[in-house]
Order: structure tokens, then sequence, then C-alpha cells
């Protein structure tokens, strides 16, 4: 690969108290693919993306978009980068409507005066918009747009927080377990939106417990073990056993020495 | 090797020929789950319902209930705890609590006083720097809860001993006659004055407690920063994920329940006519607002309830107090009843909360 990284990570720390989540860790995303990144439970999977979209500050290490160093510290920093991200926990309100919800921090205001001087929602478009969002991922028959998400079942939150991320991504757009409570149809549905995303020439980042689904949509996979980066395979080049058994420590790929 | 991820993915091929309408539900519900869904997204509904059976119980067992003077005297007894109660509220909003805004009133009310009386401030901006003192007093609050991170209860559990005794310290138990405010400073006075359309007094102060209420009821539906009011309150981690400024909002809102006490504080010295350090509204005026709060349905967990909830949970205490003295019972009925339906407010609310599940 002769091109640059969109979004790099080099030596990247993360300590919670005793634990390291991240220990040294360095990432790659290349524009235009899509990488997948698996590991055990508790690998530091979710500690990297966070670190990545402004969640969590890295202790150590440097992150680079577009060749610029960046240090987010919060994630609306992130997002005004064109980062967006679906966290494992969803992040969502639960007692506030699905249009809220995806509007939450970057909400629409009304033209004219109600907007500029009340400061006034525009409530239609953001419910449209919304609609129209949810529409094209298939997901779901919302009968009501403004009904609270806590009222929603776990694979429609998940396919609501799903399409806040596709549809506001303008950068690069991560996944963390997008489709872990979604039935069989439903997660067809979110591998074609991350088709989709990329055919935007938008890059993705999904981790995902699935490996048939890292397997079919991944162009690289990037294999997290013990807070670092083992290594990154092409689909092609291994097996979905290789990858289980270099993700869980069982086999170590070919070069790649694991400090004890 | 590809093959395996093929042979994994065939299952898929089941999906070949399903239908393509998305799942439906039609869940039959029964009444009550249907009364439990419309509770939940009308947080108002319940202090409403409780307000107009109270008045029609009042209204049968007195006949002097439904007079308009009887019902512009209620609304002139809630104007001050129903300021507190829009304070209360967006603190309460946030899952927080604040102990302090009957001190923090009393003692703004003190310091427009003292500016005056003390020290020949004039007292349009005796009445500025009081509500500016306020707000900055509901900012140390604000900043203490989400900045130091400590409980909201227990800021505020200070900050009331702190400066309720502060007031004290400063007025030297010292109360300004109404004489002297009304021939020296008559704008202290100001929601003190009324109109009397067809001999019925309506106080100043009723106004401005509609307008507040109108205008926080606004705010907290139509704007971004309401919403995101309500998504702190609701989980805060969430919404700092989903781009919320948590704790901006936190001192925002703090703050602004600054603000609300120092009008209360203004409004005080309109209602009693004289500036006083001792008023009963420092010790009760939290008890008070919570209760309009509570009865009001708005979640002491955050994130659930309206202002206008708040608006008829103060109504309701106005209500019961008034009629029970025009039927002529021991007042401590009215203490009795008030507790009765605070713990019904709550038991309403923690069963509101399960139709999400
Ligand atoms: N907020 C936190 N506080 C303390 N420990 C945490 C926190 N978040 C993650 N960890 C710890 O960091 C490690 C990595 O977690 P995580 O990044 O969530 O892994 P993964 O997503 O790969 O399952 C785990 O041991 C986890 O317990
Ligand atoms: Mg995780």
């Amino acid at each position: 690969m002769t091109q640059e990284p969109i979004l790099k990570g080099r030596g990247l720390v993360k300590r919670y108290g005793k634990v390291t989540a991240l220990d040294h860790c360095d990432f790659d995303l290349y524009p235009g693919e899509i990488l997948a990144v698996i590991g055990d439970n508790g690998a530091g999977k979710s500690s990297l993306i966070k670190a990545l979209s402004g969640a969590v500050q890295p202790d150590e290490g440097e992150i680079t978009l577009e060749g610029k160093p960046i240090q987010f510290s919060t994630p609306l920093d992130a997002r005004a980068y064109g980062i967006e991200c679906v966290y494992q926990t969803l992040a969502m309100s639960p007692a506030l409507s699905i249009a809220d919800n995806m509007f939450m921090g970057r909400e629409l205001r009304k033209p004219g005066i109600m907007g500029a001087l009340f400061r006034q929602l525009d409530k239609p478009a953001m419910e449209k918009f919304a609609r129209a969002k949810l529409n094209e991922l298939g997901l779901m028959t919302i009968q009501n747009i403004n009904q609270a998400v806590e009222t929603l079942s776990g694979g429609q939150r998940q396919g609501v927080a799903v399409a806040r991320a596709a549809a506001f991504g303008s950068k690069v757009v991560i996944l963390d377990e997008p489709t872990a409570a979604l039935g069989v149809k439903e997660s067809r549905r979110v591998l074609e939106l991350i088709r989709d995303v990329r055919s935007r020439g938008i890059p993705i980042i999904l981790i995902s417990h699935n490996m048939p689904h890292v397997f079919e949509v991944a162009d690289r996979i990037h294999i997290h073990r013990l807070g670092k980066r083992l290594c990154v395979i092409k689909p092609g080049d291994y097996s979905m056993s290789d990858a289980v058994a270099f993700m869980t420590g069982a086999k170590l790929p070919e070069g790649v020495t694991e400090a004890a | 090797m590809a093959s395996d991820a093929k042979g994994a993915t065939s299952f898929e091929e089941g999906l070949k020929g399903a239908s393509e309408k998305v799942a439906e539900f039609h869940e039959d519900k029964g009444a009550l789950k249907r009364l439990q869904t419309w509770l939940h997204q009308t947080p108002s509904a319940v202090p409403m319902i409780v307000l107009v059976i109270a008045l029609i119980i009042f209204g049968v067992l007195s006949e002097n209930f439904f007079k308009a003077t009887t019902l512009s005297t209620i609304l002139q007894q809630i104007a001050i705890v129903g300021i507190l109660g829009c304070a209360q509220s967006v603190v309460v909003l946030t899952a927080g609590i604040d102990l302090s805004v009957g001190a923090i009133a009393v003692f703004s009310s003190v310091l427009m006083g003292q500016m005056t009386f003390r020290y020949g401030i004039p007292a349009e901006l005796s009445i500025l720097i009081g509500l500016v003192l306020g707000t900055a007093m509901g900012f140390v609050n604000g900043w203490l809860v989400a900045k130091v991170k400590l409980p909201p209860f227990i800021v505020t559990l200070g900050t009331w001993q702190i400066l309720l005794a502060s007031n004290f310290i400063f007025s030297a138990n010292e109360t300004i006659r109404s004489s002297d405010i009304e021939k020296q400073a008559g704008a202290l006075q100001f929601w003190g004055q009324s109109i009397q359309p067809g001999g019925v007094k309506v106080l100043f102060a009723v106004f401005l407690l509609i307008a507040l209420v109108a205008i926080m009821a606004y705010v907290l539906r139509q704007t971004a920063w309401g919403r995101h009011v309500y998504a702190v309150g609701d989980d805060p981690d969430a919404a700092e994920l989903a781009g919320v400024k948590t704790k901006t909002i936190l001192i925002q809102v703090y703050a602004l329940a600054g603000f609300f006490c120092a009008i209360a504080g203004w409004v005080m010295i309109g209602r009693f006519g004289s500036v006083s350090p001792t008023a009963s509204t420092g010790q009760m005026g939290n008890i008070q607002s919570i209760t309009a709060v509570v009865i009001g349905g708005i979640s002491l967990f955050g994130g659930r309830g309206s202002i206008v909830g708040m608006f008829f949970g103060a109504l309701i205490v106005g209500v019961f107090e008034m009629g029970l003295r025009l039927v002529g019972t021991d007042p401590q009925w009215t203490f009795f009843l008030i507790g009765v339906l605070i713990i019904f407010a709550v038991a309403v609310d923690q069963w509101i909360r399960k139709a999400a599940a």
C-alpha cells in the first residue's frame, strides 16, 4: 500500500488505574477501506476506538488524521473532523425520541428569527431526516419517530445508532460491535450499509465478533491482542480459524513474536 | 480458505425469498398498559388529573371555593414556591437536587435591600446586583457538582447552611421595614403590585410565575439546550458520547437555578413588603419546591417530567391549603394529605418508568 493512512495511531497507551487497556498500540486506517478489528473480550478494542473518537484521551502516543497530529478532548472534537462512532453502549438517551437522539449535539434550528433569536428547533426537518435515514437502513418499522428510544427493542436501538453514524460520518465511520443485538436480516442490512458508506469513499472501522461477516466485508483485519495490534491480515490469506487462533493466542502469525 | 467464509455465510441463503415486509407488531395492549404508555409520554397528566379532582371536591364541599378571589389568592400563595419550583425543576431534570434554593432566595433579597439601604445604591441597580449574586451562588453549586464531581445533595446541603449563615452575618439579623422600602426603593416591591380587573386582585408576581413557567416550558421542549438538559439527566455518559457538553450544561443549570432563586427573592420583597433575613423561605423553600416538583411528576432520577407538571404540583399544594381551610378542618390535614400525595407521585413515577420495559 503506497497510500498514507488517513487515520494513524502510534504507541497509544491507555491505563485505567492498574489495568492497561492499550499497551503501546499502533493503528492504521487507509482511505476508502473497511478495516475490521477483532480480538478477545477485554483485548482493548473499544479503548482503541474510543481513543480515536475522542471519548477517552490516551496517556501516551500520537494520533494523526490525514498526516496532521490531532488531540480530541471530547467526541464533539472528533465529530467536527467528520469522525462518527457507534459505541458499544450505543450512547443514546433512553427517554428522548429517536429524532432527538439522532441530532444530539447537532440539532437543526428553524430558519429565520425563530431559529436565530429564539433558538427554536426545526423538529419537522429533523424528524423527516431521521425517518429517511431509518428507511434507508430498512431495519425497522418505526411507528412513530417521536417515540422514546427506551421503547425500542435492542436491535432497533442499534439500528438507530448505526443510522446516526452513517448519516453524519464524512471522514471516518467507526462501528463497535454494531450487529451484536441484531437478527440475521438486520445484520445483513448493516453490512450493506457499511458497503454503502464505503462506496461514498468513507473508510470504516468495524469491530465485530462475527467472523463470517468480518471475512466477508473487510479489506484488512487488525488483530488486537493484550492491548496492542498483534498483526494485520488480509481475509484472503488466512482462514477464519487462523484468525481466531491468532486473536486467542493459540497460534502466532509468521514473523510475529509475542513478548511473553 | 475463502470457502471457509462462504460456508459460514451460507445460512443466510435462507433469507432469499423471505418476506420483504419489515416486522410489524400488533401488540394487544390492555387498557392499563395503554394508560401507562400514555402517562409515559405525557408526564404532566397525573398532576393535572389530581388538580382537577381536587378542584371538583373542594368546589362541592365549599361554596366559597370557586370564587375569583379564592382562586387568585391561591395563585398569590404559590408565586414564590412556584418560582423556586422552576429552579428546582431544571436541577432535578439533570438528576440533581438543590437544597439551597430557599437560602439563595433569602440571601438575594437581603443583598438587594442592603445594597440600597446600607450602601445607598439606587434600587434598580441593587436588584441587578442581587440577581447577579444569586446567579453566582448557583454557579458555585454547579461548579462543585460538575467539575469537582461532588454529589448535588451534599454540595447544596453545604451551601444551604453557608449561605443562610452568611445571610444572617451580613444582615446582622436586621429587617428593613416595609414603609421605608415603600418610601425610598419602590422598585424592590415591584412584584407586590397588582391589577384589579372586576375587583379581583391579581399580583404582578402571579403573571411573572406564569411567564417563567411558559418560557421554561418552551426552552426545555423547543431548544437544543433543553434537550441536552434532559439528556444529561437521563444518562450523562451517553450524553457525553453523543456530543453533549455535560459539564457546561450542569453548571448552566445550577446557575440558572440561582438566577430564578434571586428572582424569587425579589418577589418575596413584593409579597411581604419588608426584607427579612429570617424569612421562613430560607428553611422551608427547598422542601416546598421539592414537593411541587415531585407532586408535579418530575422524576428524581432525572430526565423525565415537565415544568408545567411542577406548576400543577405547586397549584395542588395551594389548592389543598386553601380548600381545607375553607372546609374548616385542622390545618394539619394539609400536611397529611401532601405527604400522601408525595408518596403517591413517586409510586406513579416508578410505575410509569416501567412502561419502557
Ligand atoms: N472505563 C474503564 N474503567 C476501568 N477499566 C476499563 C474501562 N474501560 C475498559 N476497561 C478495561 O480495559 C480493558 C480493555 O477493555 P475494552 O477496551 O472494553 O476491551 P474490548 O472492547 O476489546 O472488549 C478491560 O480489561 C477493561 O476491563
Ligand atoms: Mg468492546
